[in-house]
């Protein structure tokens, strides 16, 4: 046997590890990688980085309409119709920031218009108009009236009406050429569009999300913090706390209360979530808070500072709703027992405070309800009891405002405006709510699409199903529509791609089959994976070794 | 010695179309019916076994554990997935296991679980019934019974119910039931009743060393101390048939305000009525009420009566293939025979076979009337047999049908295997004659306890039987295994690779014969003595 016989042996046996070397990486890799692979659907993570950097484009339509005697003709002649913009930037950070365009379109008032205006009575006016004229929502009418006119008084510069109408006492010189006209006009315009579409606060409060907290004052959001966060539905609860059945046998018709003072308002808020209203009378629910006698005024008093103690243990009682998981408002309409009443609520100087109610943030509201036992003048227990309803319900629709977020207006000065009415908020201040909720939507989607991109990113065990991927690109789709749609002008279609989007990245955001294997520990995975891939891939290791040591060996040797 | 409490509360609503406003009805339970579009639910905590043959006729049995059956609205249209809802919205109402009621355990008989309200649809397409032998009752079940009290435990009969004492007992089943009942006398509309029902079984004597007095203080370690002020009704009834004149053989304090004597369950009884409402009742010192009985003679207690109708089951058989389940139901009316409307659940994983069914009757087969079956489907449905079975007088039926254990994936045992798997109580309805004749006219002045079943016929009652829970061990491998196997089938492959890679990659040359062993160590020793190797 010789050297060559040798050599032919070695080459073949560098030949077979090399070989199952190859079918190993060939073969056996994709194996193990194909049958241990978690499925992943394909996601859109470019286009979800791309929302990151966000810059809304807002514009609001606004019509300005010269009434007959606010222009000279020549003025008019130069002047209507035309179209106007005007913009303003305001870049929050790097990554975040918005600018909002005023489409202004100058007309002439028509007949009809001309008409209601002419009239003394400026609350029939508004109506008229608002019958005459089906404004879009989130746009705003500008009426510029005469300097002299007689619809409201005269001290008067600025009326808001409660649907999207105002009115401007005509500041315009009659020498003045078209350019100063606009100037004359334009910064009530302004004042008048910052009461009835958007500040450039309320939206940062909005956008607030997107921000690590501290970034701003707490000032800019003290309304903001007070209402609810946006959401598809509230749950409102009445409740009648009875801590003392013995003595009070008290009764509300709720069934009526709401269906005169609450149904009217949630109708008109129908477009921006579903509401749901119902009623429960709670007894022996006692607050947290033993009350303190007050000599001076025989009465009992809770301070301001034990305000925050008194929710909690009512809370218990409230019971929670297990059928539908909406945030639920509460509204508690608090009794006192007979030995602790009458029962003021009395702010930190001591003195009373004249609604005797309180709010808290995101919860609900709570009402302080006194019996008159004087008055009454029966002696035997139980006293009945008749709540005034259209008293509670007046405190309990203010708190409802402001809990859902229809936050109290600066008109600009020499303005009035105009009260609601029943209708407990008007059409701007909706319009308002509707600016700042698309916003929030937008930013709370935007927030979660990309928390979620860079969660799955982040942990490669997570199994991502074809419908997580389904939810995602809906998501991503209503949220571009909602941007398309805010920038066009069209409020309510906005909103509701907005509402839409919110929907689809939460489930998504939320969806259970996200966990499952997101648990598996590492060290499991070794302990299986050693007893088999140790023994296969030392020999190859080594052989490869010695191949490489051989082969540089023959080198210098050569 | 045994004492029961029966508390029941009535709570009518009525309910709107859109705005649902409550008063005494409970909101959170109102909700979760409104949501669901509940007709009916009943809903029941129980934990031990009524003992028929030692205390007697139960109010109102339950089985043990959890069991619930709901009656959908017929405008549900996908009754499963509401069904799943449901249960898992009742879970968070009552802090109790009901999410693991999926299809493994749901069932919807055809015969056994009639609606109990205003009737206007009996498709039994819209029933659904699961129950869960394993759910332990505690505390944290209670809680949230006792919140759905208008007065919660502040006021009335209900500031007795203190945990501490109530599981202490030797039977506590508690229950919710709701349906809908008439207004008024027309019918027209319906309302809401809510039916919240405590049984609770003391064993006295055991824990009142020895001594057979006992008073509420004793048993719930609190007194009566007020009404609740929302009850229209609030009464303690004792039962004091026993006893042939009231102040013969036993003593109470206070001494009864009056005796009612109704019929219940067929028999004559006469019950100590406590009116709690009457406020002359109370103490003058302490305001409390504190029901306390002393016997005057040490006579032997007489052991209860046999009950006309009861039933046993138990497993037979040996090894962890095969066995058998046999139920033995007795009729004990000396003349009247009667038919029994029999209800089996059992698990998938023990197969039946149907064909080994035999219902023998004083040794001669007794053909069921009725049978309805439903064979299981492996982890979708349970086994579901229902049969009609005629009862003749003074009989013990003997129902016996043999299984097959499956074998469970290894990630479908519960935790404890071991410790065996439940098979639910089956379910008895039977309208019982009763042995004597009763006036339906006193109905009116019944005892609450006894609303929820009325008996239409005179001459009958009507008895739902639950038996004993069955307790079934399973083959159980050996929960390391398989990593075993891992590990093991790992070794083998890579044994027979590393041969096989040897084998392949190995240079096989001839060597020169050195010697062996022995001539290394032999030159090994020569160097070291300093002679030249070999």
């Amino acid at each position: 046997m010789g050297p060559q016989y040798i050599s032919s042996e070695r080459s073949r046996g560098k030949y077979s590890a090399g070989c199952i070397t190859v079918i190993v990486v060939l073969v056996g890799l994709p194996l193990w990688w194909k049958t241990t692979e978690t499925y992943r659907a394909s996601l859109p993570y470019s286009q979800i980085s791309e929302l990151d950097i966000l810059l809304l484009d807002i514009s609001v339509p606004v019509e300005v309409v010269f009434t007959r005697g606010t222009l000279t003709a020549e003025q008019q002649k130069r002047l209507l119709p035309q179209t106007q913009f005007s913009q303003k930037l305001n870049q929050l950070d790097g990554k975040t920031g918005f600018k909002y365009r005023y489409e202004k379109t100058y007309r002439a008032a028509t007949g009809i218009e001309q008409d209601a205006i002419m009239g003394e009575n400026v609350e029939v006016t508004v109506v008229t108009l608002s019958r005459v004229y089906e404004s879009l929502i989130g746009s705003v009418v500008i009426y510029v009236v005469p300097a002299d006119s007689q619809l409201f008084p005269q001290e008067v510069t600025v009326y808001i009406g409660k649907h999207r109408a105002a009115f401007l006492r005509s500041p315009v010189t009659r020498s003045h050429t078209v350019a100063e006209v606009l100037q004359d006009i334009d910064d009530y315009v302004e004042d008048i569009l910052q009461t009835m579409s958007f500040t450039d606060d309320m939206v940062v409060a909005a956008l607030s999300s997107r921000f690590p907290s501290g970034t701003f004052g707490t000032d800019t959001f003290t309304d903001s913090m007070t209402a609810f966060k946006s959401s598809l539905g509230y749950e409102i609860t009445f409740s009648l706390l009875n801590p003392d059945p013995k003595s009070h046998n008290t009764c509300w018709d709720i069934e009526q209360a709401v269906n005169n003072y609450v149904q009217p308002f949630l109708d008109k808020m129908s477009v921006f979530a579903n509401f749901s209203v119902d009623s429960q009378i709670l007894y022996y629910a006692v607050l947290g808070v033993t009350p303190r006698y007050n000599k001076t005024s025989s009465s009992f008093t809770l301070n301001e500072e034990s305000l925050p103690h008194v929710i909690n243990p009512v809370e218990a009682k409230l019971g929670s709703n297990v059928a539908s998981s909406y945030p639920v408002l509460n509204f508690l309409l608090y009794v006192p027992e007979y030995s602790h009443s009458p029962l003021y609520i009395r702010d930190s100087d001591g003195s009373p405070v004249e609604s005797n109610t309180f709010h808290s943030s995101r919860w609900g509201g709570i009402m302080i309800y006194n019996v008159d036992h004087q008055q009454l003048n029966e002696t035997l227990l139980p006293v009945s009891v008749n709540i005034d309803m259209a008293r509670v319900m007046e405190v309990f629709l203010t708190q409802l405002r402001l809990l859902l977020g229809i936050q109290k207006v600066q008109p600009p000065s020499q303005s009035l405006v105009q009260s609601p009415g029943n209708m407990i908020a008007t059409d701007w201040e909706l319009d308002r709510l509707l600016w700042v909720r698309t916003v929030e939507n937008i930013a709370t989607a935007t927030n979660t699409l990309t928390s979620l991109a860079q969660l799955l990113d982040e942990i490669g065990n997570i199994v991502i199903n074809d419908n997580i991927a389904s939810e995602v690109y809906s998501a991503l789709a209503s949220v571009q529509q909602s941007l398309q749609e805010l920038e066009a002008g069209r409020l309510l279609s906005a909103f509701q791609a907005s509402k839409k989007s919110i929907t689809s990245s939460e489930r998504a955001f939320f969806d259970p089959s996200l966990l499952h294997l997101l648990y598996f520990p590492d060290d499991q995975k070794f302990a299986i994976y050693i007893p088999l891939f140790l023994p296969m891939c030392v020999p190859i290791m080594l052989s490869l070794l010695k191949t490489a040591k051989d082969f540089k060996w023959r080198k210098k040797v050569d | 010695n045994r004492h029961f409490i029966h508390t029941h509360r009535e709570n009518r609503s009525c309910r709107q179309e859109h705005v649902s406003h409550y008063r005494l009805f409970p909101k959170s339970l109102g909700q979760v019916i409104s949501r669901f579009s509940v007709r009916e639910l009943h809903l029941s905590f129980t934990h031990g076994f009524w003992r028929r043959s030692r205390w007697g006729q139960p109010f109102l049995q339950a089985s043990p554990g959890v069991e619930l059956w709901v009656w959908f609205q017929s405008s549900v249209s996908d009754v499963d997935t509401t069904w799943k809802e449901l249960t898992n919205a009742l879970s968070g109402l009552f802090c109790a296991s009901l999410n693991f009621i999926d299809s493994t355990n749901t069932v919807t008989p055809t015969a056994s679980f009639k609606p109990l309200g205003v009737i206007n649809e009996t498709d039994h397409k819209f029933l659904r019934y699961a129950a869960l032998p394993r759910e332990i009752v505690c505390t944290e079940n209670l809680t949230p019974w006792k919140k759905l009290l208008p007065c919660g435990s502040k006021a009335g009969l209900a500031v007795l119910l203190k945990a501490e004492r109530l599981f202490h007992t030797n039977y506590h089943s508690q229950s919710v039931h709701v349906r809908p009942i008439c207004r008024n006398e027309l019918c027209i509309s319906t309302s809401w009743e809510l039916t919240q029902s405590l049984s609770v079984v003391f064993d006295l004597y055991a824990s009142g060393s020895g001594k057979r007095e006992w008073s509420l203080f004793k048993m719930f370690s609190r007194t009566l101390t007020e009404v609740c002020p929302l009850a229209s009704q609030s009464t303690v009834y004792l039962d004091v048939t026993d006893s042939d004149k009231v102040n013969d053989t036993l003593e109470l304090t206070p001494p009864a305000p009056s005796v009612l004597n109704t019929t219940v369950h067929g028999k004559w009884r006469s019950y100590a009525v406590y009116n709690l409402l009457n406020p002359h009742l109370y103490s003058t010192s302490s305001h409390s009420l504190n029901i306390a009985l002393k016997w005057k003679l040490s006579k032997q207690f007489a052991i209860p009566e046999v009950p006309v109708f009861k039933a046993e089951r138990y497993v037979s058989g040996f090894g962890l293939q095969t066995g058998k389940i046999n139920t033995l139901v007795y009729n004990n009316h000396p003349y009247r025979a009667f038919p029994v409307l029999l209800m089996e659940i059992v698990p998938w994983y023990l197969r039946l076979y149907i064909h080994t069914l035999t219902i023998t009757t004083k040794g001669k087969e007794n053909k069921p009337s009725y049978i309805h079956y439903q064979p299981a489907r492996d982890r979708e449905c349970p086994h579901l047999l229902e049969m009609l079975i005629q009862l003749p007088a003074k009989s013990v039926t003997k129902i016996g049908i043999e299984f097959e254990r499956a074998l469970l994936k290894w990630t479908e045992y519960p935790p404890d295997p071991n410790h065996g798997f439940y098979v639910g109580s089956s379910v008895l309805s039977a309208l019982v004659p009763s042995r004597i004749n009763m006036e339906t006219n006193t109905t009116k002045l019944a005892p609450l306890f006894t609303r929820l079943f009325t008996s239409i016929d005179a001459s009958v009652y009507f008895v739902r039987l639950y038996t004993e829970a069955l307790l079934v061990n399973l083959p159980t491998p050996d929960f390391s295994m398989p990593y075993n196997v891992i590990c093991l089938t790992c070794t083998v492959v890579a044994v027979g690779y590393g041969s096989f890679y040897n084998l392949l990659t190995r240079t096989f040359q001839i060597v020169e014969p050195s010697g062996g062993v022995a001539k290394k160590i032999a030159n090994m020793i020569r160097r070291l003595r300093g002679v030249p190797p070999i």
